[in-house]
């Protein structure tokens, strides 16, 4: 009995031994690396988004890691999947603030979840480089957030420059009727009068249409010089082909939202001659060799298609910037936070897979109207316009 | 004019979609009085086994369209024989919420085998739109019509000349009786699901050219297709497409004629008057009739 009851006690004392190593050995672990936190739509309808942002961070601290880290310090990233859900991101980014203790934040995929974290990064001070496309992201310039995609307002002046020079005059826009379409649509409406466009038909459809030959025939009597698409695969997709079955013969652009090669395998020989702007890195091969972002771009592609086969898009693009930012900026501030921050707005031409980006106090995006180049789908590839 | 016949072939590309699902609906409540919520999974299912098998194995399609169906089909019945018959006390709603249950594990499951990209099949035939009065009509659309017309010739004389497609109405009516009468009610209720989900499949692969098919497919088409089948009377075959047809219709003229941003407002909302004025659907027989 006697015995029995000490080995319950030495039972119980190792056992709370374990445990009290258990609960520091992360914290013992955390002072050797540079933590940095993910938040990305990994599954969900957002997916295509968060799923290469994921791969490419890690691809990024792996390459960093394997060439001795920053100041002989590790990398060590720690991702979440949001699901593209605002209540996951918020708690999620508090998890990384308060448990994981991460150094800086990249992500969230989607610009409602980015909203959703922006108050609890900046009580917390923590370098916050959303992956998401939103305007409001930035504007105003809040002192910790900062962001790596491009936006609707480059993609929009990008495709009314460009049908300025064709003379195009009236458009007709046909958005999906989700968050993208919507703020595309805003733009595409906001933008026009100052490019001397007139938009002379608005239509929407939903995601999961199976034909849309309605909305089109109805625009077709509205008489636009252009059609312009607003929306991700797969409906894009069924409007191309729909144009073509109804032999519409009004050039259609699309947004950047279908710049990957999915758009063409989906709508096979009816996105022939469409148009779209779209992140460099779609067209990386036909850059010419002087181009300063094709070393970039170049260097990124061969990586993630080694490591992951396929799937290389400029999405995946955002978050290896916003990994190139923190840890170029990390370097030499011994994990200091406020440091990390100024040092990031002050950064200077650097070049991205998204662009070039230039920061400064009043400008948090940092990506000018070289972001966006104009393309278009000829033999089934995309090529360069002009 | 021109436009007009362009909303109604619009109408009758997603009515005839709308109409094979719902053929489904129909098919097993014809059998067992279940309405199941995993028919539009079934129909995701067609499509994607169809994409892997046209893609991957390198099938024709004239071969691969079959063995589709035969493999949904045999899932169906698997799934009867393991979530449906297994319940210990089978009341009608506890069914109706393992099929809701069954539809989010089939898009959870679908998305860890086909991902989460679109697939595209190439069409049955390879020609061009057909041009009617300046209107252009896909040739699968006319596919799916001619094959929701032939399903609903079989289904017809299935139910109502065989000996089998008797005993399963008779199931259906009263269980119990059909039993005792020496209908053996659980093979009928197998074979009913595995006819379900065949007619799922058939119509998953069928649309497969004209949409794209992805795990979450399922969903959206499911819901229309289900409004499609109350609309023209729930167990009525004819009324399965009359009520797809004329929903997409409503949708393609609402697109039209009003805004493409109340489309599916102004459908449900004439599904609902009509729903009101004869709570049966369209061709559905009065409920007292059949009990």
């Amino acid at each position: 009995m006697e015995r029995a009851r000490s080995v319950k006690i030495v039972g119980g004392v190792l056992l709370a031994l374990l445990a009290v190593c258990w609960m520091l050995a992360p914290a013992a672990v955390a002072a050797e690396t540079y933590k940095i936190g993910g938040l990305f739509s990994v599954t969900g309808p957002a997916s295509f988004l968060g799923d290469p942002e994921k791969k490419s961070m890690e691809m990024f601290a792996e390459m960093v890691n394997a060439a001795g880290g920053i100041n002989g310090k590790q990398l060590e990233v720690v991702i979440y999947d949001t699901e593209a859900d605002p209540t996951k991101a918020v708690s999620f980014a508090n998890k990384l603030i308060h448990s994981d203790k991460v150094l800086a934040i990249i992500g969230p995929s989607t610009t409602p979840a980015t909203m959703a974290v922006i108050p609890e990064v900046e009580k917390a001070n923590i370098p916050f480089i959303s992956c998401a496309a939103g305007n409001k992201i930035t504007l105003p310039v809040k002192p910790y957030v900062f962001k790596t995609a491009q936006s609707d307002i480059q993609a929009v002046a990008t495709i009314y420059a460009y049908m300025k020079t064709q003379g195009i005059k009236k458009v007709g826009l046909l958005c999906v009727d989700d968050g993208f379409g919507q703020s595309g649509k805003e733009q595409l409406l906001e933008q026009a009068a100052a490019y001397g466009i007139t938009v002379v038909a608005e239509e929407s459809y939903g995601k999961t249409d199976p034909d849309m030959t309605a909305q089109l025939t109805k625009m077709r009597l509205a008489k636009p010089d252009a059609i312009v698409c607003w929306g991700t695969n797969p409906g894009p997709a069924i409007v191309a082909r729909n144009a073509q079955q109804l032999q519409l013969n009004i050039p259609l652009y699309m947004s950047h939202g279908v710049a990957s090669p999915k758009f063409i395998q989906l709508a096979g020989d009816a996105c022939e001659g469409i148009m779209l702007p779209s992140g460099k890195i779609a067209v990386a091969g036909l850059l010419p060799d002087g181009q300063h972002q094709k070393p970039v771009l170049m260097d990124y592609i061969d990586r993630f298609n080694a490591k992951y086969g396929s799937g290389v898009s400029g999405f995946g693009g955002y978050a290896w910037d916003g990994m190139n930012i923190i840890t170029q900026a990390l370097c030499g501030t011994n994990g200091d936070k406020a440091v990390l921050r100024d040092r990031i707005e002050n950064m200077k031409g650097l070049v991205g897979v998204s662009g070039t980006f230039n920061f400064s106090a009043v400008e948090h995006n940092g990506l000018g109207s070289d972001s966006f180049v104009m393309i278009k789908i000829q033999n089934g590839t995309w090529a360069l316009v002009d | 004019m021109q436009e007009f016949l362009q909303y109604l072939f619009s109408g009758v590309t997603n009515g005839a979609i709308y109409a094979v699902i719902a053929l489904g609906f129909s098919t097993l409540y014809s059998a067992t009085d279940l309405i199941n919520f995993a028919q539009g999974e079934f129909v995701m299912l067609g499509a994607l086994v169809l994409v892997t098998l046209w893609s991957q194995a390198h099938l024709p399609l004239w071969a691969a369209f079959p063995l589709t169906v035969l493999l949904v089909a045999a899932f169906g019945m698997v799934f009867e024989r393991v979530a449906i018959r297994t319940v210990r006390k089978p009341s009608p709603i506890l069914l109706v919420l393992i099929t809701v249950g069954a539809s989010i594990f089939l898009r959870g499951v679908a998305m860890l085998i086909w991902g989460k990209d679109a697939y595209s099949v190439p069409a049955f035939s390879k020609t061009q739109a057909i041009e009617i009065g300046g209107a252009y009509l896909l040739p699968q659309s006319l596919w799916i019509l001619g094959i929701v017309v032939l399903l609903v010739v079989g289904l017809n004389l299935f139910y109502h000349r065989t000996l089998t497609g008797k005993a399963m109405q008779a199931c259906a009516i009263n269980k119990r009786a059909a039993s005792l009468l020496g209908v053996g009610t659980q093979k009928i209720a197998l074979l009913a699901w595995g006819l379900s989900a065949g007619l799922g499949a058939v119509a998953g692969v069928i649309i497969a050219p004209i949409t794209m098919s992805s795990y979450d497919m399922g969903t959206m088409l499911g819901l229309k297709g289900f409004c499609a089948a109350m609309l023209g009377g729930l167990g009525n075959f004819w009324g399965a497409v009359v009520g797809g047809v004329l929903l997409g219709i409503l949708e393609a003229m609402g697109v039209g004629y009003a805004s493409s941003s109340l489309r599916d407002a102004i459908a449900f909302f004439l599904l609902l008057l009509i729903l009101y004025a004869r709570p049966t659907g369209i061709l559905g027989k009065a409920s007292t009739q059949r009990f």
